[in-house]
Parts: C-alpha cells; structure tokens; sequence
C-alpha cells in the first residue's frame, strides 16, 4: 500500500506492506536510525517519536496508522545550522545519559512532558516519563536535565516542524 | 517482531466498517489505537487476515451529557483516547472515576493512543477502565449490520479476551450513570509504574468492581450486598475476594491475589467516603 507523511519536515511517499511498523519504516525506509527498537513491547520507549504533537511508542503503531500525520523523531529536533534543540543542550549540559541507548526516546518523550507541564516537580518529571527506561538506571540526571530544558523556556516543550505544541 | 501479513482497510464510517466485518468474518478484527492488538500480532496470538482501521472514524470520539436530573448519562464515544478522557472537563465534572482511571492506564505514551472502546472490546481481567465502568454500571452501545443494541455493563465482559460483542459489531459508544461529587475510589497495586494492576479495585455510590480476580473483570457482589445492609467498610471489604477465581503467575498466587483484593476494597471504600465526605 502506498502511505505518505511529513517526517522532520519533509514529505515522504513510499509503497509499504501494511504490516510495517513506523519505527521499522523511520530506521529502514527513510534511513532514520536515531530512533532505537529497545524492547519492542511498548514497555522501555526507547523508539518514542512524535505523531502530531504525540509522544508515541513507534514500536506498537503500523506505518499505515501515521498516513498523512507529522512525525518528529531526534534528528528533527536540531536547526539547520547544527543548533541543538532546548532539551538536547541541556541532556548533554546535566549528562542526562550513560550508555546513550534511550537517550533519543527519553529526549522526545520529555519534550512532550514540558509541552504538558512546562514547569514540573522532580515527581511529575517521573511520572511522566514513565513509559521510558534506563537500563544504566541514570534516572537522576535525566531528571535534572529535564528541569533545566523547562527554564529555558518554552521551546523546550515544542517540535520545531510542527506548529502544535508536543504532549 | 513483525505482525504476520493481513490486509488493511481504512474505514471512513461505522458503516464502513460493519460492511468490512460482515464480508471478512473472523478473519478480520478491528484496530484503533493498537495497543492491545498489535502487541498480539506481534507474538502470533492473534493473527487476522484483515484489520479494519476505525480510528480515523471522527464520529466515535466524543464526552457529552445526554438526559437531566437522576436519569443523567455520561456518554463517551469509543474511539476516545484515555489521554483524551483524562483531560476531558465534562468528564471530571460528571464522573470523575474515569478520567481518573484513565490516567492509570500505561504510560503517556500508552495514553496518547489506547482508546475507551479498544480497551472495552479487549476484556483483559487485568483492565484499569474496563473496572470503573463495572463499578459504575450502565451500559456499551454497540452497532451491526441491523442496527444498534444496549449491552449491560454487568454482561458485557464474559472472560478472558472474551466479550458479548459479536463478530459483526463495532462498539459504537459507553453510557455510564452521572456520579457528579459522589464518591469514589480506584486502587491498584502494580510491581513497577507502568505495570498492568496484579489486583485493582473500584468503588463508587456502593458499587465494587475488581480486576485480576477472575478471567474477566467482576463485581464484588458479596461486599456490594454487606455495604447494602450496612456493614461497615472494613466488613464489607472483607468480603471482596469471595465467588472469585484469581489466577496463579509469577507475581502473585491465589491467596495473595485474595489477600490483596480484600486490602484495595478496603481502601477504595475508604477513598469513596472521603472523596463524598468533602463534595458533601
């Protein structure tokens, strides 16, 4: 079947099997390979994306669900000139990662966690992510940089494509 | 893992889709959010030769109020999202079991997609909305190729993955009685955050449902009867885990499901009194 969508910005069309599965067709299709296939059970997301302003567990969504919608995965989060997006600086200023696996799932989910609640407790940082593990259990930074992004501002909590806020 | 191979139709109405049930048969099963149906398909629990795509059906999401007074019905369209019903204003104002319960389900993530009639037509024992509405009562709408019937709440879950829907039906929408500032509790225990309930219990306006304690979601008759007499809630509680069947697995055996079952009544009860004391 043939699917078209928007992902980071550009427009896709390609001819699929209706079984495909959006993080396959994001790594293998288009080539997109910061989103990570973690446990492949909607459990660790590790391959969140974001699906018209969604956090969404790629894993468990067919490519032919995301028909016509915008996708935003890690690589569109950076301006053209290389600039990092709010929540990548600080992920990388708070060391918000370890071994680095769900780091590009914990970074959109987050974002939508500030789209939500620009300005939230270590608690409600938890508690709204979650749907993300930590195989090195570096929860603790994570938090941090979460917090930090939030004091930048609002960007923090927006894809740059889209103009709906993330959730 | 990959789903096996099927087909995928992208139904523009309910009509649409009854047309895609009646010519596929059991071979087709329908999918909205997902969550429940492409995890099975990915470990070949489930394998339909033809999913029908309704979450694009714009007219099966909605939170309204239909009727006045007592006979008042809150009425949620099934392709709503729990993200959705969570945040919903008419539903916090008039039965705020659900959203509640809604925010239980999963994770955010999880949220953005599962929706109300997804998670009704699953009839996993171990379902957070599907307790609440057994709590509540009222009934599931649902549609066929003749037109659509009311199907009691208290008959709708039969058992494991098991439900009164038949293979031609697509829930169309949930009917559940105005609770307003009644009270109400809603207690899981689960191993980690995100985790399905091992044991769930509901309360609200004396009604009890619990999840994980048989091969569907059921009520708490023996406790509903004790609190109908007056017994006091730690009594009635006592009485949660009675005429249930709860299943042995790696997290919990039968007595302690029994064990637990009794303690979330207990404080769903208690939750209810409090949360109807100070709306009161």
């Amino acid at each position: 079947m043939k699917i078209s969508m928007t992902v980071n910005g550009q427009q896709h069309t390609d001819e699929v099997e209706p079984r495909l599965l959006l993080v396959h067709y994001l790594r293998e299709v288009l080539g997109l390979k910061a989103t990570n296939i973690g446990c492949d059970t909607t459990s660790c997301g590790a391959c969140t994306v974001i699906v018209d302003g969604l956090s969404v567990k790629s894993c468990t969504v067919l490519a032919a669900q995301a028909e016509g919608a915008t996708v935003t995965t890690l690589e569109g989060l950076a301006g053209p000139d290389g600039e990092l997006h709010p929540m990548q600086k600080a992920f990388r200023e708070e060391h918000g990662l370890q071994c680095g696996f769900c780091t590009p799932g914990m970074v959109m989910a987050a974002i939508g966690v500030l789209a939500d609640n620009p300005d939230p407790t270590d608690r409600e940082v938890r508690e709204g992510l979650e749907g993300n593990l930590c195989r090195c259990t570096g929860y603790h930074n994570i938090v941090r940089a979460v917090r930090a992004a939030a004091q930048a501002g609002p960007a923090a909590g927006q894809v740059p494509q889209s103009q709906e806020t993330a959730r | 893992m990959i789903p096996g191979a099927f087909e995928y139709v992208r139904a523009q109405s309910v009509e649409e889709a009854i047309e895609a049930l009646v010519e596929h048969g059991d071979d087709a099963k329908l999918l909205a959010g997902g969550h429940s149906l492409l995890p099975l398909m990915k470990l070949r629990l489930a394998m339909p030769g033809v999913l029908v795509d309704i979450s694009r059906i714009p007219e099966l999401s909605y939170v309204r109020v239909d009727g006045d007074g007592d006979a008042a019905e809150v009425v949620i369209g099934a392709g709503t999202r729990h993200f959705e019903l969570e945040k919903d204003e008419i539903a916090r104002a008039e039965v705020p079991i659900l959203p509640y319960v809604a925010g239980q389900v999963g994770d955010r993530q999880v949220r953005h997609r599962g929706t109300l009639g997804g998670t009704v037509a699953h009839s996993d024992p171990a379902s957070d909305l599907p307790t609440a509405l057994l709590a509540l009562g009222g009934s599931v709408v649902v549609q066929g190729p003749g037109g659509r019937r009311s199907i009691p709440m208290t008959e709708f879950w039969l058992g494991f993955y098991e439900t009164a829907l038949a293979e031609d039906e697509v829930i169309v929408e949930v009917r559940v009685p105005r609770t307003g500032s009644a009270g109400w509790g809603y207690e899981k225990f689960t191993r980690r955050a995100n985790d399905w309930p091992i044991v769930a219990a509901a309360a609200v306006e004396g009604r009890v449902a619990v999840a994980n304690m048989a091969g569907a979601v059921v009520r708490a008759t023996a406790t509903e009867e004790a609190l109908a007499r007056g017994a006091s809630l730690e009594e009635a509680a006592a009485l949660a885990d009675e005429g249930t069947s709860p299943s042995s697995d790696m997290h919990a055996d039968p007595e302690y499901r029994r064990h637990l079952a009794r303690l979330l009544t207990r404080r769903a009860l208690e939750g209810a009194s409090r949360v109807g004391a100070a709306a009161g």
